[in-house]
């Protein structure tokens, strides 16, 4: 058939095989990240400090997006780096995902008293200011990976929950839905077989748009030193360190800033483009 | 001996009445006419009787029963599966009564298989064989399909043939010809008529198109806000409509042999009239 859907296509799978290098350079970068990192991300050198990046005047090759004021790696920092802030986005994206769709789904569809109360536990959780709760969360936890998660699935289950409640709703007026509910099918196998398809593709996009959030709250947490202990690397402690020698050596702050940017931007391509990908209309 | 009876059915949203002691009756393989304007609660008697009201519509009173069995003293679990084995349902809008993420085939054989226990093998050869009744070309290409890939015509005409598959005794159709152009409207009203007749099956046919009762329905009611105002069969309808809002309907009626003639609205006197008689019908209520 030669009509618009075709340019839709060719459009959203460019973004989405460019999203999906990056990440995909990141995840691999994260595994091996010992044997890729050309430098120990922790080995201090305060005779090799601040060099700058390869282009520049007084580079070290074996230094090739320079050094912080330590002398450590930049290039090794970032590679390291990913693993922390891609381990968070992966589990507390997907664990953020899971309550909040679960929770989303059953109260749109069923309605009355459990949409009730999880709407307006909604509510009351979304009055929060976000960031402030998620300090507060990690000061109350101690600092550590998991209270990183938990922090981020605790903050932003409302937001999959919210979003999911009203596609559900919408879905469940369909006749579709009426139609099976005739047949004699049972709500819950409704829920599942009829509705739940047709809102993965907004789970999706919410999925990679919340891995995206998980990253930055990540970043934001270290950068305010409550992530993990200092002698982990990672972006947000990195883009920390880096604004103390911002005149000095601008190398230290802006590379791991556009890792962290095209990172996040990657993740909600990645979203965008897979919805294309799975929309039965598009497809 | 009548296979659907509705008595004097009540239902409200909170304190507005949506249906107001509604009674009809549909006889085994008879096709009744459900006529009335927008919000006359046409659709409502449908959802009533199939169990698909909005969770905001309560039923107060009344009764409906299906081939002797009293829907309404039932507990949910066995109403549904009485009215998964007996009824089914033909909707208004072919768009959005197929799951746009399934394919077609699996829409029109989940419920012999889920429901009613078929095996798979059987339950496609009867989705083909019911798919080439409505006369779909190529079935096995239409089974695949996806409902998008599928003209508006065709996706009704997968809803009838998957309303037929389980041979129920009784079809509701909710405006089935409303959603589509006129050219196919009338395609598919004839196949609706054909498959009624070929089945036997009892039609509960709701429109707001008299020319439509004409062709498809042999008794027919009349509502308004809710009450039934008219209960008769097709040929006293149009011959001599009893109730005044009968007789401006159809002389509200747009005719083919004059179409120079200037439409009539029903006059706002009727209207006021059917209201008051509704006031004075929910006055009598309040004070029984």
């Amino acid at each position: 058939m030669a009509d618009g859907r075709s340019q839709v296509k060719r459009r959203a799978g460019a973004r989405l095989w460019l999203s999906a290098t990056w990440l995909g350079l990141l995840v691999l970068g994260a595994v091996f990240a010992p044997l890729i990192a050309p430098q120990d991300p922790l080995a201090q050198d305060l005779f090799g400090a601040r060099l700058p990046p390869f282009w520049e005047a007084g580079a070290d090759a074996a230094f090739p997006l320079g050094s912080d004021s330590l002398g450590r790696d930049v290039l090794s920092r970032i590679i390291h780096g990913a693993r922390i802030a891609l381990g968070v986005a992966l589990i507390a994206g997907t664990l953020t995902c899971l309550i909040g769709s679960g929770l989303g789904l059953i109260a749109g569809y069923f309605r009355g008293w459990p949409d009730m109360v999880i709407s307006r536990l909604v509510d009351i959780w979304m009055a929060f200011p976000p960031v402030l709760f998620a300090i507060l969360l990690i000061a109350v936890l101690g600092t550590g990976l998991s209270s990183i998660i938990i922090a981020i699935v605790v903050i932003d289950w409302t937001r999959f929950a919210r979003v999911i409640r009203a596609e559900a709703m919408s879905q469940g007026a369909m006749d579709y839905v009426a139609s099976a509910q005739v047949a004699g099918r049972k709500r819950f196998s409704i829920l599942l077989a009829e509705i739940l398809p047709n809102v993965l593709p907004t789970i999706v996009v919410l999925l990679t748009l919340e891995m995206g959030i998980a990253v930055i709250v990540e970043a934001i947490l270290s950068f305010v030193n409550l992530s993990i202990s200092t002698d982990q690397p990672t972006w947000g402690s990195m883009i920390a360190e880096g604004r103390l020698s911002i005149h000095q050596a601008w190398w230290v702050l802006v590379f791991p800033l556009v890792t962290l940017f095209l990172t996040v931007l990657s993740f909600s391509q990645l979203g965008e483009g897979l919805k294309d990908h799975f929309d039965p209309v598009l497809r | 001996m009548s296979f659907l009876t509705i008595e004097n059915l009540n239902a409200e949203v909170g304190p507005a009445p949506i249906l107001r002691d509604v009674s009809l009756s549909v006889a085994a393989g008879e096709v009744r006419g459900l006529v009335g304007e927008s919000g006359a609660g046409k659709s409502m008697i449908g959802k009533a009787v199939l169990g698909t009201l909005p969770s905001a519509i309560e039923i107060s009173s009344g009764r409906i029963v299906l081939e002797g069995e009293d829907l309404q003293a039932m507990r949910p679990r066995d109403r549904r599966r009485v009215i998964g084995a007996k009824a089914a349902l033909i909707p208004q809008d072919p768009l959005t009564a197929l799951n746009p993420s399934r394919r077609v085939g699996p829409q029109i054989t989940d419920r012999l298989v889920d429901i009613l226990g078929w095996t798979r093998h059987d339950a496609q050869t009867r989705a083909l064989e019911l798919l080439d009744e409505v006369q779909i070309p190529e079935p096995e290409r239409v089974m695949r399909a996806y409902p998008h890939e599928l003209s508006g015509g065709m996706r009704q005409r997968i809803l009838i043939a998957s309303a037929f598959a389980a041979e129920p005794r009784l079809i509701i159709a909710d405006e089935p010809t409303t959603a589509l152009d006129v050219t196919v409207q009338k395609q598919i009203l004839k196949l609706i008529r054909q498959m009624q007749a070929r089945h036997g099956t009892a039609l509960l046919f709701v429109t707001h198109d008299l020319g439509v009762v004409s062709k498809i329905c042999q008794s027919l009611s009349v509502l308004f806000g809710g009450k039934v105002l008219e209960d008769t069969s097709v040929g006293d309808f149009f011959a001599r409509p009893a109730h005044p809002y009968s007789a401006a309907l159809l002389a509200a009626t747009p005719k083919y042999t004059d179409p120079e003639a200037s439409l009539t609205p029903v006059p706002e006197t009727v209207i006021e009239a059917v209201q008051a008689e509704i006031e004075a019908h929910d006055r009598r209520q309040d004070h029984v």
